[in-house]
């Protein structure tokens, strides 16, 4: 052997730096023949505490960038995962995809990028409106983030659906803190790394990695949180989110899916599932 | 009385001669039972309660108070009903709730006089604010039937089957309104609550849907207490509820339904910034100010009920402001000349009371404006609170009357801070003549709704909702469809 591989140390994205959990835990994750493929971060409450608090700081700077610009850095992301199209493909068939199907999954990934991308300064103009009330006053609603996000990440298609949510969520002017899928969180850090070159404000989105039973509580219970996203069909975790999301009245989106890759899985619905609808008045008779 | 006011230059010279408007047209029986299936049926229990007119504590009527049965009857009533409406051509639907529309303004004044009667609220408001709008709402949701492909498109709209709605006692008729329509102009059945205290104009509206043949089922109204409307919560055929009230029973909703698929709209409390800005219209501020307080007593959940003044007019507003409120009118909700009513209920008199006294205890100072109260009755003497911190509690919670805290502020970053923190988001007011000031506050408000250099309009076209506590989903215009439909 000539010289031996460096190995990646995967570990958490918080505020657009990488530190260690602060618990200190992992996990190994051993691909099909039992081998070590990594040590995973086993992320904290105090972790997911902490990624609000830089999110939180992060959302209203971004929501004040342009439409155009947060087009752009979509766009870049595309361009960096594109180019990086190898290493996810990598990480995917060592997560147990056939090659052809890792290939598809980053493929869609990327085009998926490019179509938000696409609907940052258009999907407004489709969902707010003038309103044409029966008195002298200007009168229009148009679509608000609804500030900062919390979702846990589909468990299956770890990068597909991890992009379906987070794309839409942020192109509408949302800040995130996602938890990766727990058995397959590889892609999750590399997609960290694709951000971090990608002009995406450090703390827009944080990423996470560790047992989704455990953080549950705290993300749908944490009074900062406007909105949980969750990706999965357990009914106890279901009702857990929909009880403690109650406490600030936090919006709550389930989706049941297994699988993104259908057309149907990219619209600018899923983008206005995470906006407000504000309405605004002004006389106009002078 | 004439001490105080004889230097204000803009108070009349005379005094108002009272102006009643005229009862004996009104048609109220002595006892409504529950309306199930197209008919008015005795509640199971037999068990009735009184309704009164706060402003005189007369007993209006006796209804029936609905229980578990009673819930079970009209959900599968609205469920049965469900089969042949969302059958029934969509054009056709529309034409029925266009009819609803039209009796209610054939028959608004009756309406008026009777919500002006159980809810206190005076006759001008009942008269050209709350009827007109609930027959508006039906208006414009009629037509919407048979377009709602146009509303979402790309997705195949379908009606999401019984929906179990909800309604406080600060709008009773326009509530219903504003649950009814577009639930069956999205092709929903309907059972209605209304409040316990209010429930006379929903029943009056239960007759009138009888006589327009909606079809028998389609909209079930039963009367109770926060009993019923928890059976109705939980039954398991109501696959949504639509709710307007406090944020506390708004949670408890939550809770409760957190294992079903049903779907919610919550409508829940605020405590709305209006801020004034030194380059404001003043006079037209202090209006504002007004109307965004006392319309309705205060019992408005997106009142403005925080009023942030600018230092440097600060002094200038509250006189402005002081002079105003002496001139309103509290007393009989019927007269015409009337600006404020009575309060809606004992209770929530003793609930307004307890925080003018935690307002004085915590170290604000009080003026309330010297009007002759009735001595009969529940009545709330127009309130400010000078002095006052973010941190007070009358500053901090919601308390439903015509009770004002006052805060001034220097910057624009320290009122949108002061602004904005807070649990609620329903609305907020912003008065300046600066148009780039106008935006950049209504941008940085977080808020359902934002009134710039007006406050307290609504409208069947214009959205209504909240941000943060005060709720999700919208009601009126094209948003306000989107929580009684599912996508396909």
């Amino acid at each position: 052997m000539d010289r031996i591989d460096v190995l990646k140390t995967y570990k958490l994205f918080i505020g657009g730096a990488f530190p260690r959990t602060e618990s200190g835990r992992y996990e190994a994750v051993r691909d099909k023949k039992g081998n070590l493929i990594a040590n995973i971060c086993l992320a904290s409450r105090k972790d997911f505490r902490n990624a609000v608090v830089v999110a939180r700081k992060a959302q209203e700077g971004w929501n004040k960038t342009t439409q155009l610009l947060k087009g752009q850095v979509l766009y870049r992301i595309a361009e960096m995962l594109e180019s990086r199209k190898v290493q996810f493909v990598d990480e995917l068939v060592r997560q147990g995809l056939s090659k052809k199907a890792a290939e598809k999954e980053v493929e869609l990934s990327v085009d998926r990028l490019v179509y938000y991308a696409g609907w940052s300064d258009k999907f407004q103009q489709v969902f707010s409106s003038v309103n044409p009330v029966n008195s002298s006053h200007f009168n229009f609603s148009v679509l608000e983030p609804m500030g900062l996000v919390a979702v846990i990440a589909p468990e299956n298609d770890s990068l597909l659906g991890l992009v379906s949510i987070l794309a839409p969520a942020i192109v509408g002017g949302n800040a995130v803190v996602l938890l990766a899928s727990e058995t397959k969180p590889l892609c999750s850090i590399s997609f960290a790394e694709v951000l971090n070159t990608s002009d995406v404000p450090a703390g827009v989105v944080n990423i996470l990695t560790g047992k989704t039973s455990e953080l549950i509580p705290q993300m749908a219970s944490h009074m900062d949180i406007n909105a949980i996203v969750y990706c999965g069909n357990n009914e106890n975790q279901m009702k857990k989110i929909n009880e403690l999301a109650s406490e600030n009245v936090k919006r709550v989106v389930f989706f049941k899916k297994q699988n993104w890759d259908h057309p149907t899985d990219e619209s600018p619905y899923f983008i206005e599932k995470l906006q407000e609808v504000k309405t605004t008045w002004h006389p106009v008779k002078i | 009385m004439e001490d105080t006011t004889k230097n204000i230059p803009f108070m009349a010279g005379w005094k108002y001669a009272s102006a009643p408007e005229a009862t004996d047209h009104i048609q109220i029986k002595p006892s409504y039972n529950l309306f199930i299936n197209g008919q008015f049926v005795a509640p199971k229990n037999k068990v009735y309660f009184e309704t009164i007119d706060p402003s005189s504590e007369e007993i209006l009527a006796k209804v029936g108070m609905a229980d578990k049965e009673d819930v079970d009857l009209a959900v599968a009533a609205a469920k049965n009903a469900f089969k042949v409406w969302s059958k029934i051509k969509p054009r056709e639907r529309g034409k029925y709730i266009f009819r609803i529309a039209r009796l209610i303004q054939e028959r608004a004044r009756e309406f008026a006089v009777i919500e002006s009667m159980n809810g206190g609220k005076p006759i001008r408001e009942s008269r050209d604010i709350d009827v007109p709008l609930a027959a508006n709402h039906f208006f414009y949701y009629a037509g919407w039937s048979d377009k709602l492909t146009y509303a979402f498109p790309n997705r195949n709209p379908v009606p999401l089957g019984v929906v179990g709605q909800i309604i406080p006692w600060n709008f009773p008729l326009l509530m219903a309104a504003w649950k009814i329509a577009p639930a069956l102009a999205t092709g929903n059945t309907v059972v209605l609550k209304p409040a316990e205290t209010t429930p006379l104009t929903a029943l009056k509206l239960a007759e009138l849907i009888q006589e327009s043949g909606l079809p028998k089922g389609v909209v079930n109204i039963i009367t109770g207490d926060g009993s019923t409307g928890a059976e109705i919560v939980h039954h398991p055929d109501v696959a949504k509820i639509a709710f307007t009230g406090s944020t506390a029973v708004g949670k408890f909703i939550k809770k409760a339904t957190a294992d079903t698929n049903k779907k919610l709209s919550l409508e829940l409390g605020g405590k709305g910034a209006n801020i004034i800005f030194e380059d404001a219209a003043l006079d037209q501020a202090v209006e504002g100010i007004v109307n965004a307080i006392f319309f309705n007593q205060g019992h408005v959940c997106c009142a403005g009920s925080r009023l942030f003044v600018q230092e440097s007019v600060a002094d200038k507003v509250i006189q402005k402001l002081k002079d105003r409120m002496s001139t309103l009118i509290v007393g009989n909700p019927l007269d015409k000349n009337t600006d404020i009513g009575a309060i809606n209920s004992k209770k929530q008199l003793e609930t307004i009371n307890k925080y003018i006294a935690l307002g004085k205890k915590e170290g604000a100072r009080i003026y309330q404006s010297e009007c002759k109260l009735p001595s009969k009755g529940n009545w709330c003497a127009p309130t400010l609170f000078l002095d006052v911190s973010q941190s007070h509690k009358i500053v901090q919670d919601e308390i439903f009357g015509p009770v004002l805290t006052i805060q001034t502020f220097r910057t624009i970053s320290e009122v949108i801070e002061k602004a904005n923190n807070t649990p609620y988001g329903l609305s907020a007011g912003v008065w300046t003549q600066n148009g780039a000031k106008i935006f950049h506050m209504t941008q940085k408000l977080n808020a359902g709704v934002v009134w710039a250099n007006t406050f307290n309009k609504f409208d069947a076209a214009s959205p209504f909702g909240g941000y943060k506590e005060s709720g999700f989903g919208r009601e009126g215009g094209l948003h306000g469809l989107k929580p009684y439909l599912k996508f396909e």
